[in-house]
């Protein structure tokens, strides 16, 4: 087993690698100039200089953080796909994402809730229901679930979720900063608490999603022939369902609606490793994790000294891979 | 000896009932071939054998117990089933797609073992696709990928093979050689085939046992030889035919009447024109 996926196992180690390397490279890039030294004696040393604060409260939890959502997001994705055989599932894309933002707005808008716990709860909550619908209306009508249906039915809900959120800002605008600046999607700017307070959950996610690896690659070849195979197909949508939940809700929780990773990783992945859904996973982890670092690095040098929101870099490499994905068509 | 048998089985989806109260039984080392009309449900009769189609009424008992109370990796053990048209996974491999047959098999104690690795690649060698090993499965010509589900259900190494219009979308070619495989695997190999054809010339070749369904039961079973007659056809297919033997296998042929331009009145026309 080691022997025969020598390749793919260097991939993983050279993977964790660029990881680490990009998660570094967001500490001491950006408009601070930041060096390893200083990063050391932050810890060792604090003295209460501006570089000091900016490592501690800002670029080290924005690294994190980046690293975090973004192989939460590419996972979820990758999931999706592979239960729903479907090109274009994505947290985004089947309105996930925007169920979970809608859950927190309308908490902060509607019931003045500003603890980090309500937010991660009201996330898990809307995702779950975003789920739990497009789902329900994918399967809808005589012919089962269908990749057309269940496209439709999540670009119908996310439609859905996000006029309702916007209905709440305009309704209530005394709390339409708090919410606006969460709802831009971004890992900057993002307190480390609430990684810390989601992070149990994105990590049981994390694991759930590197054991159902088997299950998924049964799963994708068709209910029927999962089911004729002995699969208890049920139980494995339930338990893939979940880990949805928990990846893109947590994710959605800690840094807002970020959309396109979801979506564009998983086929990178599975063009580097097949289709075998135990590489798949752990790939689109690592990708994702590396694709939302680059782009929040990359989100400070565009328009320096001002940032643009990482949210909008992930949609400029997400929309012309979006296209090429849709245009080569969806596997019915 | 029976492989399967239904108990007063009603099948259906919502309100509408396709199948009412049918007691059947599918004899054992045989190969039975379910005929009807479109919409007759033979395939949901088929599907709700092997556990994809849960009974509305009554049961299907499998070696003395109800499916329904079997726990479903034993029942994938002893009866596989593929569905018509199945499609691979982009990129998927024939060796990947064969080796998903041994799932029944394994668990988190039990991973990949000698004995799933020789079914593997007997399953690949006794349908002749040992060599198409590292194909993608979507890049093969139709007759090639359905020797590789075949494959897969093959390595699940069941007593009983249920499928549903395997034939479909092949040329005839690749009907018939589908077809010799899986005469060749029910007599060299001794297993009980169950399968729906839609035609009907076929049937009758290859079937030991005929199941012929309409109005929501059996309309008729048996020998092809003895019941496919002008009047089941009539019945089942509503469709007028005359039955005659096969000239190849001595089979019961049908012939059906149609509108089409006959030879006789080609000949005729010719004879006009000069």
């Amino acid at each position: 087993m080691i022997e025969k996926n020598k390749g793919k196992w260097i991939g993983l180690g050279i993977g964790s690698i660029l990881v680490m390397f990009f998660m570094w490279g967001s500490v001491i890039w950006g408009l601070t100039k930041i060096d390893t030294q200083m990063v050391i004696d932050s810890f060792l040393h604090f003295d209460g200089s501006n570089e000091h604060i900016i490592i501690q409260d800002t670029r080290i939890p924005r690294s994190l953080i980046a690293a975090a959502v973004g192989a939460s997001l590419a996972i979820a994705g990758a999931i999706m796909q592979g239960i729903t055989n479907n090109p274009l599932a994505s947290p985004s894309i089947f309105g996930v994402n925007a169920g979970a933002s809608f859950f927190v707005v309308l908490g902060i808008t509607a019931f003045g809730m500003t603890s980090l716990m309500s937010f991660t709860w009201l996330a898990f909550l809307g995702a779950a229901l975003a789920v739990i619908i497009v789902y329900s209306l994918g399967t809808l009508g005589k012919d089962g679930l269908t990749p057309i249906k269940m496209t439709l039915a999540g670009a119908a809900i996310a439609a859905l979720f996000s006029s309702l959120t916007q209905g709440m800002l305009t309704l209530n605008e005394q709390s339409l900063d708090q919410a606006l600046f969460w709802l831009a999607g971004s890992v900057q700017g993002r307190d480390l608490d609430i990684l810390v307070a989601v992070f149990p959950y994105i990590l049981i996610g994390l694991v759930a999603s590197l054991l159902i690896g088997k299950q998924i690659n049964v799963l994708a070849m068709g209910e029927d022939l999962a089911k004729g195979l002995g699969q208890k197909t049920w139980l494995i949508k339930v338990l893939a369902a979940l880990t949805i939940v928990l990846l893109a809700g947590g994710a959605v929780a800690v840094a807002g609606p970020i959309g396109f990773i979801g979506i564009i990783i998983p086929h990178v992945a599975r063009w580097m490793v097949g289709i075998d859904y135990r590489w798949v996973i752990p790939y689109s982890g690592m990708l994702g994790a590396v694709l939302l670092l680059i782009a929040d690095i990359g989100a400070r040098y565009i328009i320096m000294p001002a940032e643009v929101p990482v949210g909008v870099m992930t949609a400029f490499i997400g929309v012309p891979f979006f296209i090429y994905i849709a245009r080569r068509g969806i596997n019915e | 000896m029976d492989a399967i048998r239904t108990n007063a089985l009603t099948l259906g989806y919502g309100e509408e009932d396709i199948i009412e109260e049918l007691d059947l039984v599918i004899p054992k080392g045989k190969i039975t071939v379910f005929i009807g009309g479109n919409g007759s449900g033979k395939s949901t009769l088929l599907r709700s054998l092997a556990r994809l189609l849960k009974p509305k009424d009554g049961s299907v008992v499998l070696d003395g117990a109800d499916i329904a109370r079997t726990p479903t990796k034993k029942i994938a053990q002893k009866l596989s089933i593929l569905p018509q048209s199945p499609v691979a996974p982009e990129g998927l491999t024939v060796l990947e797609l064969v080796k998903q047959g041994r799932y029944p098999y394994q668990s988190w104690l039990n991973q990949w073992s000698e004995k799933d690795e020789k079914a593997v690649q007997r399953a690949m060698e006794v349908t002749g696709v040992k060599d198409l090993s590292e194909r993608k499965v979507d890049s093969l010509s139709g007759g090639q990928r359905q020797r590789a589900w075949i494959a897969m259900n093959l390595a699940q190494d069941t007593d009983i093979i249920l499928l549903d219009e395997p034939t479909t979308y092949l040329d005839l070619t690749h009907q018939i050689d589908i077809l010799d495989l899986l005469s060749d695997l029910n007599e060299e190999e001794n297993r009980t085939i169950v399968m729906v054809l839609h035609d009907i010339n076929l049937a009758c070749r290859y079937a030991d046992h005929i199941v012929a369904i309409s109005n929501k039961n059996i309309y008729q079973q048996g020998d092809p030889d003895t019941i496919v007659t002008p009047e089941l056809v009539a019945n089942v297919f509503g469709l007028r035919c005359q039955i005659m033997n096969d000239p190849h296998s001595g089979t019961p042929m049908c012939i059906p009447f149609s509108r089409g331009r006959r030879k006789k009145d080609a000949d005729h026309e010719r004879k006009m024109d000069a």
